[in-house]
């Protein structure tokens, strides 16, 4: 118990934070910054893993949290039927043309030893190939795009329930973390990182502009929700009671009968949204302790002293036997999984997917101050660091207000210093950002809870 | 005729674009390169120190407008520039003091430099928001065209005009004579040498003499010029906002790495290559073909390879493939 102090101390702390957000400025915001909380866990948990277990820098987070997004339009929508119709055989048959050039490439590099006529002939099989896929979907796609602009242009999903698109984001993450590590994983640690970086924006870029699968700018708007609709929450019975119930003394103070109804209706609005939030805050909850336990037990599994090892020592784990390479793209390939359920969590949330929202200073860098603040290694210190971080990444901006008005107190309201200040209220949240990774970097350079390890 | 025409108009619309695009793009990956090759880290932060350095250009550039004093066919922002450059060499080295110096000093590997690198990156955008705001600034006076696409019709009698802005030409020339001014600064002086020297080989370079704080101190003097000239050429041509510079960020690495990390002539020439490889790729040649080809073969489509929406995406995949192939870049050799 002792061992544990300052994570119980940290996370009372970060606890107490939300709530007296809660308490001060309304349930409705605590609740919203803790779910977003959680899904910043979830991603911090995901490139720990890859940073924290095995050192490998993976600055492409933005990539697969956009992938998982797209795993939750491509589940829960509904399959434009018109669309499939007019485009769905080109698509069709486009996919099996880049599996088929897929499968020859691989053939030649079986087939062939390593020489100029092999690059050759592999370069030839690519540019044809993609000759020919421009040639066959092209009509297809403008086909699809021109059903119904307005509203769908896309080729729509498999209209299941959205929890599912949690597992198949993380596929998707995964199988992109795959190709990719198998590119460039051999890469110096730098590199890797402008790699993964710049990588991540071409994948950003197809998602913006393949309209016919994502919709694009245009954005997904009133996707499936695995929690209640705050409109059917207020209409029905037992809801209305609960919240009743809940506030029974402060109904009971007013004696009109109308105006207490008022009331009563006013809080139900309210409750409902709180409601929904919770329902979410508990489904997020779930995830965040099953991966939790997942991750711990691997940290302290034969497998996570074989990762620590290869971490801190490449060469002599490979000397010992340990398959570095191989290891390696697995755990590039879980950490990226684990953010990619964070991004279908994310969409599940918003309700919405909007792919020009995907930039690398909210998605890629800001997860990397998280983990470096919360702890690299240590799975409590990376969920603490999502926590933490978001929580003043929401509120610096109050935090902001507050010190400019105390620090410009002497000057008159209309001078054009202290207007300027609180007009770039919304930047200083950056400037904190910057300030808190160089201290920590300088300070406390293991993070806030750091990797500790027990031998058991 | 018609294949003057052709030439025209692939020298408007691709060469001349893409030399200019190049030669701002080589500037900010030289800038990358240096550090890279004396520092020893990845200045994630490249983007925003450039913006930090055109912000200051801007500023100098409104005080002199209000002031009245202005170049008149030339854009007030030429005398802006030293200014800036000086605010710019201030603010590099209180930043190297402050963060750089320590782990410079702990020895510190290079992805701990490149972290601390993403905390400068987010305290300078930061600043360069509140001082300056997010918004998109134009801050170029004078006379806008060296040539218009009319008059140049007019001139030649041809039926395609070629119309070149004066920050085309402006924006070239700069780099010409800072780029050849650099390079003579590297090879030919005793500062220049020994800087070579020490990225070469840091303890042999302590061992005969080299005080490694000077050339610190000078990488980053050279680092401003460049990031504010850089910045300052993009912001006139085009126009000042941070976050596209935040973004440019990423063609100038690819050009840095593309051109071989370290290498400050690779790193020249990167620029070009990606700047071409963007603009050749993403541009609709029909009209080209129209004018080479007879009239029988004309082309139906675009006859495009890539749409624009993937510019950035070409220099990407440049990159990753010059990383698998070549992973010390196309001109590797000699570091710096």
């Amino acid at each position: 118990m002792r061992k544990n102090l300052n994570v119980i101390a940290a996370y009372s702390i970060m606890m107490g934070l939300i709530i007296l957000v809660g308490i001060f400025q309304s349930w409705n915001i605590a609740l919203s910054i803790f779910n977003l909380c959680l899904i910043s866990a979830v991603m911090t948990m995901g490139a720990n893993i890859q940073w924290g277990y095995a050192g490998l820098i993976n600055f492409g987070i933005m990539g697969y949290t956009a992938l998982g997004g797209l795993a939750a339009v491509l589940i829960s929508v509904n399959p434009v039927q018109e669309a499939w119709t007019v485009g769905g055989f080109n698509i069709l048959l486009s996919l099996f043309l880049i599996v088929g050039m897929v499968l020859a490439i691989k053939y030649v590099l079986k087939k062939y030893d390593k020489s100029k006529l092999r690059t050759y002939i592999i370069a030839t099989i690519i540019i044809s190939g993609i000759i020919l896929i421009r040639f066959v979907s092209e009509p297809g796609i403008e086909a699809i795009e021109e059903v119904n602009p307005a509203k769908t242009g896309f080729l729509g999903g498999f209209g299941l329930p959205i929890i599912f698109s949690w597992i198949v984001g993380a596929v998707f993450a995964g199988g992109l973390a795959f190709i990719i590590g198998k590119v460039a994983l051999g890469l110096r640690a730098d590199y890797l990182a402008i790699a993964t970086l710049l990588i991540s924006e071409i994948v950003i870029a197809i998602i913006k502009h393949e309209d016919w699968l994502t919709r694009g700018v245009k954005n997904v708007i009133g996707l499936k929700r695995p929690a209640p609709y705050e409109v059917d929450l207020q209409q029905t019975d037992w809801f209305i009671n609960l919240v009743e119930k809940f506030n029974f003394s402060k109904l009971n103070l007013i004696q009109d009968f109308s105006e207490r109804q008022s009331t009563l209706n006013q809080l139900v609005i309210e409750g409902s949204s709180i409601f929904v939030k919770l329902c979410y805050s508990g489904l997020f909850l779930v995830v965040v302790i099953i991966l939790l336990i997942l991750t711990q037990k691997a940290l302290y599994s034969p497998w996570g002293r074989m990762m620590r090892a290869i971490r801190d020592n490449e060469e002599a784990a490979n000397a010992m036997g340990k398959n570095v390479v191989k290891q390696h793209l697995l755990i590039f390939v879980l950490g990226s999984a684990i953010v990619g359920i964070a991004g279908a969590m994310l969409v599940t949330q918003d309700g919405l997917f909007t792919p020009g929202s995907y930039r690398p200073m909210r998605y890629t860098f800001l997860i990397w101050v998280m983990v470096i603040v919360g702890g690299s290694g240590n799975n409590f210190g990376a969920i603490l660091g999502g926590f933490a971080v978001w929580f003043l990444w929401i509120e610096a901006a109050s935090i902001a207000l507050f010190v400019i008005n105390l620090t410009t107190s002497g000057l008159a309201d209309t001078h054009f210093l202290k207007q300027h200040l609180i007009e770039s209220v919304p930047y200083f949240r950056f400037l904190m950002m910057g300030i808190g990774l160089l201290l920590i970097m300088r300070y406390r350079p293991k993070g806030i809870l750091p990797e500790k390890i027990e031998i058991k | 005729m018609d294949f003057i025409n052709a030439i025209i108009l692939l020298l408007n619309y691709i060469f001349v674009p893409a030399l200019t695009y190049g030669s701002q793009l080589a500037l900010g990956a030289i800038f990358v390169t240096l550090i890279y090759g004396i520092l020893r880290f990845a200045n994630f932060a490249t983007g925003d120190m450039m913006s930090f350095g055109t912000m200051a250009a801007i500023l100098f550039t409104w005080y002199f407008q209000s002031l009245g004093v202005s170049l008149g066919v030339l854009p007030t922002a030429l005398i802006a520039i030293p200014f800036a450059i000086i605010f710019m060499i201030f603010y590099m080295l209180l930043i190297d003091k402050l963060v750089f110096k320590y782990y410079r000093n702990q020895k510190s590997p290079p992805v701990q430099l490149a972290m601390v690198s993403i905390g400068v990156m987010f305290v300078t955008q930061a600043v360069v928001r509140i001082i300056i705001g997010p918004s998109d600034r134009r801050f170029f006076d004078g006379e806008k065209f060296i040539i218009k696409a009319g008059e140049f019709k007019e001139i030649t009698g041809l039926n395609e005009g070629l119309a070149i802005k004066s920050t085309q030409v402006l924006t070239i020339l700069v780099t010409l004579i800072l780029v050849s001014t650099l390079f003579w600064f590297l090879n030919k002086t005793k500062t220049g040498k020994s800087m070579k020297a020490y990225s070469d080989n840091e303890d042999l370079a302590l061992l005969s003499g080299i005080d490694p704080k000077k050339i610190v101190m000078i990488t980053w003097i050279i680092a401003g010029i460049l990031a504010t000239i850089g910045g300052t050429l993009y912001g006139l041509d085009k126009s000042f906002k941070p976050f596209t510079y935040f973004n440019n960020m990423l063609p100038i690495f690819a050009a840095a790495i593309v051109g071989g990390i370290g290498n400050p002539f690779g790193a020249f020439l990167g620029g070009y290559v990606i700047a071409f490889s963007e603009i050749l790729l993403t541009y609709a040649y029909k009209k080209f073909f129209m004018y080479v080809l007879p009239e029988s073969m004309e082309p139906d489509g675009l006859v495009q390879l890539l749409s624009t929406d993937y510019k950035f995406a070409v220099s990407f995949s440049i990159l990753v493939i010059v990383l698998l192939y070549r992973p010390s870049g196309i001109f590797k050799g000699k570091v710096l």
